[in-house]
Parts: structure tokens; sequence; C-alpha cells
């Protein structure tokens, strides 16, 4: 110190009105972000800026802002699900090997599949207290192997799915709303009344924040946890049938790009990885800039190990300016 | 500031968080061989204060000066290299670290820190020992060694006295007045005031970011010193006799029979009654904290029964408790708080506990938590983060928590340790006030005066046993101090 005699004058340091209005509403800022981003893609490829380049965008941010809905709720528990890819990969066989039965129960296996794969992570994590990483992790790594097997064995039926899965995941109504935007709003809708609107919802940022505390409150904290990762399978599979519908066929790499984006979609959007703080809204804007940073990416057709270092380059800054931006507030 | 034996001065030094303003102006100064009293209501700013004077957080505006020369602290290290050292109200030690391996990140001379431990009789601590499995008040003293080994200029001691036992604080002071004989001096911060009147030679009186008086302490009474931090003659206190003689007890609300917790607890066995304050007083770790698991359901008896309405219960988690009726309001707030929650949201958790409650959140949800808000009046200018709150008021949020779900029975675990005076005598009227309505009140208590004030009868514990009952009314603190020794009273 015995050198240092800075005299402090006044604030060290005044926010400017712009900036402190961000920091309140960051929401705001993503969607800046998005716009941006939306105007320069167009400036690349023309077309893009046209209802077909919109309607792109959001058939490719459907499935994974519906993956990214899952890592919310669970990362606002201050948990994680690694295995949401694989879980929406197994729907989509289970849906496609029960497609010759009718899309309905083909769609309700595949459901099924989600929200018991959910459970038993959800077990493993609420009750015998399985660290969440761990826990998926390990359940990603037994699915993979185990619907390696069986897809010479039980699951060696139909690898295609029925039409009806093959509209909602690829087609459009009326030409030019697709239906797999129609159910993301539908999963949007009802994730955010949940976690705004509902008991359920309040517990799950509440544990999040400070468990013991929730505990205390008198609440079984294993049943919320459970819940949400009940919730998260049924999520993931949702995301796999549409994926599945949207290629018509089925494989086990189906889903595999889609696990790190959905974190990162998440992270974009303000929702801390600790748990107790974030939302979905801001969600649904990370994974509609992960989608038209792909497209971006795609339109410059430069090689893809540039593509990888330019997409994890700005996933970093993104989340670093969210999280710099609201620190100060 | 050009005074000669000034060490360390401030000047209108003003901080805000957010909307928050936590100090507006603050000049203080503190000369050499002097113990200097920072005193004030919670919320007064004292907290942040100290944090600016030990580089934690940089201020707003206004100068901070040591030895007549203005300073910029960036960061706490700034603040020793400068010769302050502080010891935080929380032990600033890691957890899985040994006491060494804590020290070695501290870049202190060992020898020297040896021998301040040995002045505290703990030169025999081992320093192998991981700092999460020692207690307390042998943290703190560590911090404190630390502190003092750095050799500064000036200590920072935030309630430093709060978790030590009488005989560690005598040392504590012994300290600082040979500190003060050889030209330092030392700031601290306490709610204690017998200790200001004991050890303090100046006291700065903090109120709503601001300095409001500054005293030299052998010109004043403790009296005037609390009516410095109130801002006002104090009320008096009300007739405690009164009220209590007007209280009729209802049934047996909660009722313990030879309850054991091995190692902790020894066949307890109690019974409070609806409307009554039941008082427990006891040292440190006489078994009191695993006493209030066991009632909350937060850990499980080896022996013995809890029985709520004559009816024989198993509390295998708070929930059942909370099912039960019976709450906790823990000795640490912070277990109790959602931090990054709006007070709202933390009002209402025990709202949510049964499952059929997932769903809609009521529609009385808000009039109920605006009433709790009313009741307690938390200064709800920070309620979008109850982390941003003063430690009163976020005492008050812990305690809300159950004015908004209702109960039978609550248990009160020191419920106005480290809090400031006026939010004391809330908390008192307010137990008061619960009890009238025919609640059954568990209350341990560190503060003996509390008992004559609040309780009706008074349990004394020593060595996980109940081995006193007295009227709290006639109980004096020296009676309830004998048995707390496990003495008996003097025929």
């Amino acid at each position: 110190m015995s050198g240092e005699t800075r005299i402090v004058t006044g604030r060290a340091y005044r926010a400017g009105k712009a900036q402190t209005w961000l920091a309140q509403n960051p929401l705001i800022a993503l969607v800046i972000v998005f716009i941006a981003l939306f105007l320069v893609t167009g400036a690349v490829q023309p077309n893009f800026l046209s209802v077909n380049g919109v309607r792109n965008t959001l058939l490719q941010a459907a499935p994974l802002g519906i993956l990214a809905a899952a890592q919310t709720v669970l990362m606002l528990t201050g948990g994680i699900d690694l295995s949401v890819t694989m879980i929406a990969t197994g729907a989509a066989y289970v849906a496609a090997n029960q497609s010759p039965n009718g899309a309905g129960v083909a769609i309700l296996a595949g459901v099924l599949v989600g929200l018991l794969i959910g459970s038993i992570n959800g077990v493993g994590v609420a009750v015998f207290r399985v660290n969440p990483l761990i826990m998926t992790l390990a359940m990603s790594g037994i699915l993979l192997g185990l619907f390696t097997a069986w897809t010479q064995t039980v699951l060696a039926g139909s690898t295609q799915v029925a039409p009806f899965i093959k509209l909602l995941g690829g087609g459009a109504w009326m030409g030019s709303v697709p239906y797999s935007v129609l159910v993301w709003g539908g999963v949007a809708l009802v994730v955010i009344w949940l976690l705004r609107r509902s008991g359920w919802g309040r517990l799950i940022y509440a544990i999040g924040d400070n468990e013991i505390a929730v505990r205390l409150a008198g609440v079984r904290v294993w049943q919320v946890r459970l819940s949400a990762y009940m919730l998260s399978g049924v999520l993931a599979a949702i995301a796999g049938i549409l994926l599945g519908g949207r290629t018509g066929a089925v494989d086990l790499q189906l889903a595999g790009a889609f696990l790190l984006p959905s974190v990162a979609a998440a992270v974009i959007g303000g929702t801390s990885i600790f748990g107790g703080v974030g939302g979905y809204t801001g969600t649904i804007l990370g994974a509609l800039i992960l989608s038209v940073l792909n497209s971006l990416l795609t339109f410059l057709n430069v090689g893809q190990a540039i593509q990888q270092m330019v997409y994890g380059a700005i996933v970093l800054a993104l989340a670093w300016g969210y999280a710099s931006l609201t620190r100060r507030s | 500031m050009s005074e000669p034996n000034v060490l360390l001065a401030t000047q209108g030094v003003a901080k805000s968080y957010g909307p928050v303003i936590a100090l507006r102006s603050v000049d203080m100064t503190v000369r050499s061989g002097e113990i200097h009293a920072l005193l004030g209501a919670n919320g007064a700013g004292k907290s942040t204060l100290v944090k600016i004077l030990a580089g934690v957080q940089s201020a707003d505006a206004g100068v901070v000066a040591v030895d007549g020369r203005a300073v910029h602290f960036r960061t706490p290290a700034d603040a020793i290299d400068a010769g302050i050292a502080t010891v935080f109200q929380d032990p600033a030690l890691i957890p899985d670290l040994s006491v060494a391996q804590n020290l070695r990140l501290s870049r202190i001379d060992m020898a020297h820190f040896r021998e301040w431990l040995a002045w505290f009789d703990l030169a025999q601590l081992d320093l192998g020992a991981m700092v999460r499995e020692l207690p307390l008040e042998t943290l703190r003293i560590v911090d404190l060694a630390r502190a003092v080994a750095r050799n500064p200029h000036v200590l920072l001691l935030d309630e430093l006295t709060a978790a030590l036992t009488a005989d560690q604080a005598e040392r504590v002071f012994a300290l600082l007045r040979e500190w003060k004989g050889q030209g330092k001096a030392a700031v601290l911060i306490t709610h204690r005031l017998a200790e200001v009147m004991h050890i303090c030679d100046q006291a700065t009186i903090l109120r709503d970011g601001r300095n409001v008086a500054e005293l030299a302490t052998a010109e004043v009474t403790e009296h005037q010193l609390v009516e410095a931090m109130l801002g006002a003659s104090i009320a008096p206190t009300g007739n405690a006799e009164h009220s209590r003689a007007e209280r009729r007890f209802g049934e047996v609300a909660l009722e313990v029979r030879s309850l054991s917790a091995r190692h902790f607890v020894h066949d307890v066995s109690f019974a409070v009654r609806a409307g009554e304050i039941l008082g427990l007083v006891a040292l440190e770790g006489q078994g009191q904290d695993r006493l209030f698991d066991l009632l909350s359901g937060n850990r499980q008896p080896t022996a013995g029964e809890i029985l709520v309405g004559g009816q024989p219960r198993h509390f295998s988690s708070p929930y059942d408790a909370v099912r039960q009726g019976v709450v906790l309001v823990p000795g640490d707030r912070l277990i109790a708080l959602l931090p990054n929650q709006s007070v709202q949201h933390n009002l209402a958790t025990p709202l949510f506990g049964k499952l059929t409650s997932w769903w809609r959140i009521p529609r009385d949800e808000r009039p109920r938590v605006n009433r709790a808000v009313e009741q307690l009046s938390i200064d709800t200018r920070a309620a979008s983060q109850v982390r941003r709150l003063s430690g009163g008021n976020q005492q008050k949020v812990v305690l809300g928590r159950w004015l908004v779900s209702g109960f039978r029975t609550l248990l009160c675990f020191d419920p106005t340790r480290g809090i400031d005076i006026q939010t004391k005598r809330e908390i008192y009227s307010l137990l008061r006030e619960l009890a009238a309505q025919g609640a059954a009140i568990v209350l341990y208590t560190s503060e003996l005066a509390e008992i004559g004030l609040v309780c009706d009868r008074v349990l004394i514990m020593h060595g996980g046993r109940i081995v006193d009952e007295q009227d709290a009314a006639r109980a004096t603190e020296s009676s309830l101090l004998t048995a707390a020794h496990g003495l008996e009273a003097p025929a």
C-alpha cells in the first residue's frame, strides 16, 4: 500500500442511465442481441430476411428450446440433466418403434420413456443424494449402451416415425407456422406458468436458493427435486419426438448435438447454474440466439473447425456479458 | 485530519446498494491509544462502514485516511497493507482446510500467531485440525490472533465477543488494553453496551447512515448511548408483570418425556401450554442446539417421546413437525432464508409444504404476507432480495414465515442474537402477543435479561439435562447463572 495515495473523489463508478436500465431489464438486452444477430445473418445471406428465414430459425430453435426448458427448471434447483439428449433419442426410438401401432400410442410410449428415465434420475438425485452431474452423466452412458444393444433386439423394428409425428416435427400449420413451434409455444406457456404462478414453481426457485430453509419451512425437498427430474424427462422426450418427426427416421445420434447448447441457452438467458436465479423467458431468447448463430455460421461458409470455435467464443461472450451486466444491479 | 495522532479517519463516506442507501455520510476519527466503539441500531450502516474500512467494498463518495493520508482500498489486501486488520462477524477461514493451511494462505508470522494463541490459553490447539471441526468460539480466537499477528495499527472487531465465553471476552479486553498502551487503536462493533462502558474510550454512533454523535464513554451512561442510537427517548419496556398476571394457560401444546439424544441430550421432560412462554437457559454447548433439533424434527431422538396435544408423534423430518404445528426459528437466521428471493416469497414458503398446495398459489397469499409484514414492521425498501436486508429485518422475515402459515408451538432459538435494541423489543412484544393469542412458545436465549422480560417459566439445562426450573418473574441473572453452571442455589 505504502506508495499508494489515491484520493477518492466523488463517485468512483457512475453507471450510464442506459446501462442501469438494461441491467434491470436484461431480457431487453437479449432481444437486442437477437435482433442484431438476425440482421447480421440477413446481411450475409439476404434470403434469410424472409418469412422462410424466420420459420427456419424457429424450426431449429423448437427442440433446443424444449430441451433447454428441462435444463432451466433443473438449473433453478441447483441441478442439471446431462442425459436429456439420450432421453430424447431413446424416446424418439421408442416412438418410431411403436409407430406401426399409430401415432397416439407412439407418442405416449415415447413420453412414458422420458417419464421413467426422469424418475430414475430423480430418485437418484433426490432420495439417494447422488450429485446431479454424476447421476445424469452416468445415466446418459447407460442409456447409450442400452439403446445400442436394444436396436438389435427389442427395438429392432421400425425406425421410421408415423406420418402424424412427421407432420408434428417438420410440417407447418397453414403452410407457414411449424407445428413444432406450436408445441414449443405450448410447452413454454406451461413452464412459465408453473415457474411463476404455481406453488411448485416457488419451491423450484427456493430449493435452488437455500435447500435447508425450504426443509425447515416444512417442505419435503426430495419430492420437489424428484418432480423436477420427472418433468425434465418428459420435456426431453417431447423434444426427441419432434426431432424424430423432423428427420423422419431415428438413429442414436439424433439429439446428441443439442446437449451443450441446451445448457448454454439457459445460461445465456440468465439462469444461474447455482440455482435460485433465472427463468424460462430468458432461455427462450437464448435458444433463439443460438439458432440464429448456427445459421449465420453455416452461411459464412467457413470450415467446421472455425465454426465450432466461433460458436464457443460467442457463447462465452454472451454468458459473460449477461453476468457482468446484471451483477451491478 | 491534520491532528498528528489520528490513525484512521473517514470524511463524508457514502455507499448505496442499488436503491438502498446504506451510508449517507460518515465522519469518524480514531486516534492512537484509543478503543473506539462503533454503535448503532441494525441497518444504521455499521457493517457497511466496516466493509469499506476493510477494503471489501469501495465507497461511492468520501475520503478514508490512514495516518493523515487519503487512501483507496481496492482489495482487502490493500487495507491490511495499510495497517488495518479486521475480524469479521463470521470467521474468515476456509472450512475445508486446516488452521495451518488457512494461515499459510494469509502469509502471517507463525511464531507471532502462536504467541497470541497462548494469550488465549489455546497454545495446545492442533493447527492441523480442520476448521470445520472447531467450535465457533475457537475460530473467532484464531481469526483474532491472525489479525493481531499482522501487527496492524488499527484493529476492526465486528461483534467479536458475541460467540465468546465471559472468560475469553475478558482476555480480549486485556489484549485491547495492552494494544492501546502501545499507541495503537481498535474499533469495536458490539451490541453489548456493558462492554462499551467497560473497555471503550470513545463511541461513534451511527443512525440512518450518518454519524449522529461522538461521545466519551466516561462521560455518559448506557441509557444515553441507547437514546443516541434510537434517536429518541426509549419507551419503557412495558409492564411484563402485568401482562403475565392476566395470562391464562390452555391445554398442553407440546410435551416431551425422557427425551434423549446420544451424548447430547439426556432424559429431558417438560411440557409447555398454549399461551405460555417457556424459557430455556444454558451455557454454550449444553445440548440446547440438539434439543431444538429433536423438537423441530431436524434430528431423531435415541429415546423418549414427543407428544403434541397429548398424542405421541414421531417427527421424521421438519415436515412432520410443521404439520403438527411445531415450528422452528433457528439460531442461525441465514439457514432459514432464501437470500435471492423477495420478502414476499420468503414469507410464503411454508404455504407450499403439502403436495396439494403445489398447484395454484392461494388467493390470500398476498394479504397474509402483507399482514405479517405489517405486524412485524419489516422494512421493505430492499424487499426484492432478502440478502440486502439488515440482520434485524432478516430475523423478522424468519419469524414472519410462521405468522403467514400459522402454528401452535413456536420454537425460538436465540432470536435476538446480534440484532439491535429496537428490533429486540419488537420481537419481545411480538412473542408476548402471540402467546396472548394462544401460542405456546419455547424460547432459548443467551441473554439472561430476556427471561424476566418475556418468559413465564424457565428451564435451565446443563450437560444435556434439565437441572432446574424457576419462575421467570423471580429468577435473577445470578440465580440463572448459578443453575446454568450446574450449581445448587445457595441455601
